[in-house]
């Protein structure tokens, strides 16, 4: 019984010390006098390896699942005679939900999984501890910009993936399904708010690319400099993020939405 | 001996889990000098460098480079201390995304205001006095392992450091590779009057530079002195490691139940 304890009470510690370590990563590499001359670049390539790399995946499901919505949405709304609204139903699904939720777990898929092991693998190969050597913070050098360029990019590819969303759904609902264009993209525009629907989605976006880059940075230098170690971290960083996405959504869907 | 130390350690304590590193190490590394520190592997010498160099905290004594003490630095300073060093890591640990060329640029272009044409000047320079040059534009991935060690070793010297720490620069070298890299540990130790700790366990080639020695084993110094002394040194444990004998005071063997009787137990 006793031993059972100790074994919760330590995971429990170690969890914490752990949240530590990761909010004091997180201070040491963006509270910081900054220094745009080496830090725009450095962001800059990130943006690439990051965002720019991701830019596939996201266009691709987003344009199938807009045309999935799109025939869901026509052959529900047809029932009631409404399917001139499905242009709203599209819209405010990838706007508000789909497009942050769907667009952040194929970012930690994809990108967040790759910063860990690159992390990882600069750690095994000791070129953390080179640049430490050489004067040159890692934490400024390599995780800031990796912080940056997660949280810059992750709104952008979900607007990108809401906008190729709303044009897979007008595909399918307005040249398969018949649906007139005029009446699609008009009860769209009436429906759609910038500040409760675009605005609140860019917001969720901001705050799941901040947790997913935060989560996969954090796993990559803590993981174990072995191939089995790297590959535990890679797999905890898909899943921590994932679950911490869908968490973060229904606190902030509540936020947001929840008074109604 | 004891005077002018540029790195000194005094009654260091490590532990890492139950496991004992270091018991009471007391170490002076004289200016200008190359002194080695040896021991069997795992006996913790790279531990020892990287406590130097402020990566890990001892849990007692005093690690103080240049008078500094480095454990009490701040984050700041102690970025600023590890400018005065240089580190040929064991596994070159070349930055993989950059050239032979960026990385031993690296250094002089993330520490000084040099123009692009003086750093470019310094990279062959260096890359020349390892042999290199040619390999300017080679990426990581196309060196050999010995390559890679010497374009190391060109980015350690990069920034002409007071200190130059090697960790087992002989490790899984060739013969000619081998040569090559322990005269010129000598010669750069010479021209450029900085400081060099060799970590090795490669008896002849550390003996045959080294100006002082320390031996190390189960968490404690069991001798120092010349290459000449530690030859004629009357410790068994001096002997037994230099001599390469498996029975004598260090043991081979990890920490273990006795063979026959584990052998006979019933887990088996």
């Amino acid at each position: 019984m006793l031993n059972f304890l100790a074994t919760i009470g330590h995971s429990a510690i170690s969890k914490v010390a752990g949240f530590g370590r990761a909010s004091i990563m997180m201070f040491h590499a963006l509270c910081v006098w900054p220094q745009p001359k080496t830090s725009i670049p450095l962001i800059i390539v990130q943006l690439y390896n990051i965002g720019v790399k991701s830019l596939l995946i996201i266009a691709v499901s987003g344009l199938f699942i807009g045309m999935v919505l799109g025939l869901q949405g026509y052959t529900i709304l047809v029932d009631f005679g409404s399917e001139d609204s499905v242009g709203q139903m599209v819209a405010l699904s990838l706007v508000r939900e789909l497009a942050p939720v769907v667009t952040a777990l194929l970012f930690a898929g994809r990108a967040g999984s790759a910063l860990t092991a690159e992390i990882g693998l600069m750690k095994a190969t000791e070129q953390l501890a080179s640049l430490e050597m050489i004067g040159v913070d890692p934490l400024r050098r390599i995780i800031a910009p990796r912080l940056w360029a997660g949280f810059i990019s992750m709104p952008v590819l979900s607007m990108i993936f809401a906008i190729v969303g709303i044009y897979g759904g007008a595909l399918v609902s307005i040249e398969w399904l018949g649906v007139y264009s005029g009446s699609f993209w008009s009860v769209m525009q009436s429906a759609v708010d910038f500040h409760d629907d675009i605005l609140n989605g860019v917001i969720k976006a901001v705050v799941f690319g901040l947790a997913v880059t935060w989560v996969a940075v954090y796993q990559g230098l803590e993981s174990i400099p072995t191939s089995e170690g790297i590959a535990q971290s890679t797999t905890r960083t898909v899943v921590y993020s994932s679950l911490l996405i869908l968490a973060l959504d229904f606190v902030l869907t509540a936020l947001m939405f929840g008074d109604i | 001996m004891q005077q002018n130390c540029i790195i000194e350690i005094r009654h260091l304590k490590f532990k890492r889990g139950l496991r004992e590193i270091f018991k009471d190490i007391n170490v002076c590394v004289p200016k200008g000098k190359i002194t080695a520190i040896m021991g069997p592997s795992g006996s913790g010498k790279t531990t020892l460098l990287k406590m130097i160099g402020g990566q890990l905290q001892p849990d007692a004594g005093s690690v103080k480079v240049d008078g500094a003490c480095v454990h009490d630095l701040a984050r700041k300073d102690l970025f600023s201390m590890r400018k005065k060093m240089g580190m040929l890591f064991q596994s070159g640990a070349l930055f993989s995304d950059m050239s032979v060329y960026q990385n031993v640029a690296f250094p002089l272009q993330v520490n000084t205001d040099l123009d692009a044409q003086l750093i470019r000047d310094i990279v062959l320079l260096k890359l020349q006095a390892v042999g290199l040059r040619g390999a300017v534009e080679l990426m990581p991935t196309e060196l050999s392992g010995g390559m890679a060690r010497r374009v190391a070793l060109a980015r350690a010297i990069a920034l002409d450091p007071e200190i130059v720490m090697y960790d087992e620069p002989f490790a899984g070298q060739d013969p000619i590779g081998m040569g090559v890299l322990v005269s010129l540990i000598k010669k750069l130790n010479q021209s450029l009057g900085h400081t060099s700790l060799i970590i090795s366990h490669d008896i002849q080639e550390t003996l045959s530079i080294a100006d002082y020695i320390f031996i190390m084993a189960d968490g404690k110094m069991i001798g120092q002195g010349t290459a000449e002394q530690i030859k004629q040194s009357s410790s068994k444990e001096v002997q037994q490691f230099i001599n390469g004998n498996p029975d004598g005071p260090v043991p081979f063997h990890y920490p273990a139940v006795d063979l026959l009787e584990q052998l006979m137990s019933k887990d088996r």
